[in-house]
């Protein structure tokens, strides 16, 4: 199945993600025909609604394309190397970290000052909590260990992204808590594009490298080893990777969690288990995701900012206690 | 309670400005912290002048007073603790319009005993609106009030009210919330303004008010303004200063056409 599913699958959800992509242009609270829309952003000559079409929907639409792919597959990266269905950079916390970082950047005015300082510190953020989990739950680690590593990582992240917000001197810091916690694209720029589409890419292109090692760790670490996979190497790049492009991701969305835990189950049947395809898939899917995600919450309130990570919680967390219950059934050794 | 309150204490930045401006001297004795607070408050200069709280029950209390001056947005636990411990406490709403500035300056007068000097406040303010305060007219420029969080006030509000009385037409009135509503930032755009008035960002940094600096607002809109909030905020004499501003602006964009 597999092999057939290969040749299929890419194309397939490319063109998902265009189609999303498309209509992520072409959804907004402000109604306007399709046909117009497409032609005040490709001829630019309709006065204000060129500038929403450019300035508005297009960033908003590239950044959750980006998004999406940072988190499908860092999902599909973690889970790769640490074998381990439950590893999403939402729930073990490295989107937390990274959203601290960015808060940090902001509140104390160094983004002000210096407008890399959001990405490079939500990256630092990321990086940290990464490694410590890498550290804790290592690459042997159970599910168990790094669940609750991941619960306690989140929990200080998100306690200190509090206590930042409520100290800030700006008294509508703190009513954003949720944007940081839950995430949103609304009202983006192509300020934020810039920041972070290098990052996001750099990230996603090492993350891509990682296939061939994460399909020799299935066969187990030492027959990884003699096949050559360096697990040194794949760890760094994978902390580098998954730092980069989660953390320039939450710099600019805030933290959305589940699309690292959804869209890797749900291809995981489709690419025959194997890591190096599930990685591009994850990535294609992740950007499905997060767009239809932001159509949607546009479609529902369009007036107000519900949150993406609403939704995604909405649709991951039952998919999680599901994961959690067949991990179990299935002998149980991953959660001990 | 018989005479006019001695000790009074309010605990709302707009009651803090308006009993400065009516109390007999030494009849208020404390306002709160956010009157003295140049950012927020039209009258800091004045309020240093008085011992700030932070109006919580426990230290108005200790301040003995025979009066407390609460706004409806007080937290109602703070109310009804005053009122348990025995204290009249007097709740001013939000002024909502011009109407309003009057009725409060009334109001506090005959709380404070000084029905004189509120009516003479009155008289003042009503005559030197009067004297700048213009109806839009058909071809006026259209100016579309941008808060943090993407509010934007209608007619029926205080902001609004200040909007037309220099003789702006509003943005919010064309898209139905003359009372305010959030309008999302590609509505606003294609609605065009003339004239988009926003609030003075604050220190450290927050996204309801990045909206307001989007990129597309500013290639949108012909002109901008930051207001200060102090002076848009209550219903006090004071509006007349943001009055007079915004008519200065509709003159300016006027003369531009």
């Amino acid at each position: 199945m597999s092999a057939v599913a290969q040749g299929w699958l890419i194309p397939a959800l490319t063109a998902l993600v265009a189609a999303l992509f498309l209509a992520s242009l072409l959804i907004g609270p402000a109604a306007i025909s399709p046909g117009e829309s497409l032609r005040a952003l490709i001829l630019g000559d309709a006065g204000p609604l060129t500038v929403v079409m450019r300035e508005i929907r297009l960033p908003r639409a590239i950044l959750g394309l980006l998004v999406g792919a940072a988190l499908g597959l860092s999902g599909a990266a973690l889970q790769g190397y640490l074998r381990n269905p439950l590893a999403e950079p939402g729930l073990i916390g490295v989107s937390g970290a990274a959203a601290l970082g960015a808060v940090i950047a902001l509140q104390t005015g160094l983004a002000a000052a210096f407008a890399l300082a959001l990405p490079l510190l939500a990256l630092t953020g990321a990086v940290a909590a990464v490694s410590l989990l890498l550290l804790l739950a290592g690459a042997r680690g159970g599910a168990l260990t790094l669940i609750l590593a991941g619960i306690a990582v989140s929990a200080l992240a998100g306690a200190a992204t509090a206590l930042v917000l409520n100290l800030s001197p700006n008294p509508f810091a703190a009513a954003e808590i949720v944007f940081w916690t839950m995430g949103s694209l609304a009202d983006r720029s192509f300020t934020h594009v810039g920041l972070a589409a290098p990052f996001i890419m750099l990230g996603a292109a090492l993350l891509l490298t990682l296939g061939p090692g994460l399909d020799a760790l299935t066969l187990g670490e030492d027959a990884a080893e003699a096949l050559g996979a360096g697990l040194t190497r794949v760890r760094l790049v994978l902390v580098a990777g998954v730092a980069a492009a989660v953390g320039a991701a939450t710099a600019v969305a805030g933290a959305i969690g589940f699309v690292g835990l959804v869209v890797p189950h749900l291809l995981r049947p489709l690419v025959g288990a194997r890591p190096s395809r599930l990685l591009p898939a994850s990535a294609l899917g992740g950007a499905a995701m997060v767009l239809a995600a932001d159509i949607a919450v546009r479609l529902i309130l369009p007036e107000r900012d519900l949150k993406l990570g609403v939704l995604m919680a909405l649709v991951g967390a039952p998919l999680f206690l599901h994961l959690i219950y067949r991990t179990r059934r299935d002998g149980g050794e991953g959660l001990r | 309670m018989a005479g006019p309150p001695e000790r009074v204490v309010s605990i709302n930045l707009c009651t803090d400005q308006l009993a400065m401006l009516l109390a007999a001297p030494g009849q208020l004795i404390s306002v709160s912290h956010l009157a003295q607070d140049p950012r927020s408050s039209a009258m800091a200069a004045e309020a240093a002048g008085w011992q700030a709280n932070r109006g919580k029950a426990e230290d108005v209390y200790l301040l003995a007073p025979d009066l407390v001056l609460a706004g409806s947005h007080t937290t109602p636990a703070t109310v009804q603790m005053l009122r348990r411990l025995g204290i009249a406490v007097e709740v001013f709403s939000h002024a909502a319009g011009f109407a309003d500035v009057t009725a409060q300056l009334l109001r506090m007068g005959a709380v404070l005993g000084r029905e004189a000097a509120a009516a003479e406040a009155v008289a003042r303010f009503e005559a030197d609106l009067a004297a700048i305060a213009t109806d839009p007219a058909a071809d006026a420029p259209r100016a579309a009030l941008y808060q943090a969080g993407g509010w934007s006030s209608g007619r029926a509000s205080l902001p609004g009210e200040v909007l037309a009385a220099a003789g702006l037409a509003n943005v919010a009135d064309e898209l139905g919330l003359s009372a305010g509503g959030f309008v999302p930032l590609e509505v606003l755009i294609l609605a065009a303004p003339d004239l988009v008035v926003s609030g003075r960002p604050w220190a450290g940094a927050s996204r309801a008010e990045e909206r307001a600096a989007h990129p597309a607002l500013r290639d949108a809109g012909r002109a901008s303004a930051a207001l200060t909030d102090r002076d848009w905020v209550c219903g006090l004499p004071h509006l007349l200063g943001p009055v007079a501003a915004m008519a200065e602006l509709r003159r300016k964009l006027q003369a531009g056409e």
